[in-house]
């Protein structure tokens, strides 16, 4: 190396030196020193269940689709992670059947009903006000929503919860509606793809296709209800769903427990407090 | 001459004012890295008193208000977490720290109460 170049390398390294002594300052100067920190975010439990000892997760009015036993798999689902996870005593028992449950009531209080009634029933809307206060018959399959819908009202029936209550020696209910459904859905899709540019640097660039997809849609609705006096302490409802490309094939159980997974954090935090970890930034 | 004066006036106050402004500044930053080093060791609680006291005595420095933020969350007081991230993002909207740090607090909040729920 010639002389004029040793010198044309010093002058370089001391411009970088500089460079870099001048952005060091700026950094300081502008308060951007920050330490990472873990921390863990305590979360209350949305009931307070101090007042139970035990939990009996009942069962389920489920439907949807044939391959999976939506409520064999969620009161079984429900039932191992209590057991991790809470301090109540899960009660073992079989899962309630409460399709047949609700079906056999609507029954009891058609047969009841039979007596003449002392009305006539006119117009359209005095017809919808007497049939109010009537049973609307349960379909015998649940495959949607509308389905579903006359079936919650054995939820509200207090008395047959207090007697399941009662039976099991006052524990806290969990019940309610499970519908596992599948679902198709087509449209454009963004998706990133790689590739080089004319100088060869590498590069990802999102790309628009359209695709047909197919999946499952889980909607969940669990209801908490105080086994000593029949009444609905508290509800919440989920929907989840999953699309997947038309070439996959995914099990429907599988795609289950994969929604399944997204719901049950909030189900837990009903009964239970949970801490969440994350890394937050502390700034100077 | 007014003007001489008015000048004058105006240079003295700020002559006065930027090293108040300075021990102000100053003595939340000794408060923030005093909270910054107990809450490292875990003494969340007296990281947030001393946070506290930092945003009260500089009520426009967004750093003490994100480290609060950060110190109520640990406590699962989410509202006045919530708060103190608004308000330090008032004061700096373009800090990528505490825009980050909030997303992620608002994330948690999205979680824990995203669901539908009801109770009678």
């Amino acid at each position: 190396m010639t002389e004029q170049a040793a010198a044309a390398a010093k002058r370089r390294n001391r411009c970088f030196a500089a460079l870099f002594a001048i952005a060091a300052g700026a950094t300081s100067a502008c308060g951007t020193t920050y330490f990472e920190i873990p921390i863990e975010t305590p979360i209350r439990a949305k009931l307070d269940v101090s007042a139970f000892q035990r939990v009996l997760i009942a069962g389920f009015v489920a439907g949807g689709i044939d391959d999976v036993d939506a409520n064999q798999e969620t009161v079984r689902l429900l039932r191992s992670q209590l057991r991790s996870k809470s301090s109540l005593r899960v009660i073992d028992a079989d899962a309630m059947e409460l399709i047949a449950v609700a079906q056999e009531q609507s029954r009891t209080v058609a047969g009841a009903d039979d007596s003449p009634r002392p009305r006539a029933v006119g117009s359209p809307e005095e017809f919808s006000e007497a049939r109010a206060g009537q049973p609307v018959p349960l379909p015998p399959q649940i495959k949607d929503e509308r389905d579903m819908e006359p079936y919650e009202r054995l939820f509200a029936n207090t008395a047959y919860w207090k007697r399941i209550g009662e039976e099991y020696q006052n524990p806290l209910i969990v019940t309610g509606t499970v519908l596992f459904m599948p679902h198709s859905r087509s449209g454009f899709v963004s998706r990133d793809v790689e590739d080089y540019d004319s100088f060869g640097r590498r590069r990802i660039r999102p790309v628009r296709t359209y695709m047909e997809r197919k999946g499952f849609i889980l909607r969940q609705k669990f209801i908490f209800i105080d086994g000593r006096t029949g009444a609905t302490l508290h509800s919440q409802s989920h929907r989840e769903e999953v699309l997947y490309s038309q070439q996959q094939t995914t099990p429907a159980l599988s795609s289950y427990f994969e929604l399944m997974d997204k719901i049950l954090p909030d189900f837990l935090q009903a009964l239970s407090s949970q801490k969440i970890r994350g890394t937050r930034v502390l700034l100077k | 001459m007014i003007f001489r004066v008015a000048t004058c006036l105006t240079l003295l106050a700020g002559a006065v004012a930027s090293p108040l402004y300075a021990d102000t500044r100053s003595d939340a930053v000794a408060q923030v890295d005093f909270g910054i080093a107990v809450a490292q060791k875990g003494l969340w609680r007296e990281a947030i008193y001393r946070w506290e006291r930092a945003v009260e005595i500089d009520p426009t420095y967004a750093a003490a208000f994100n480290d609060l933020a950060v110190g109520y969350e640990h406590e699962g007081q989410l509202e006045k977490a919530r708060q103190a991230y608004e308000k330090a993002l008032a004061l700096e909207p373009n800090n990528p720290q505490i825009r980050q740090n909030y997303e992620l607090f608002k994330e948690i909040n999205d979680r824990t109460g995203g669901s539908s729920s009801e109770t009678p």
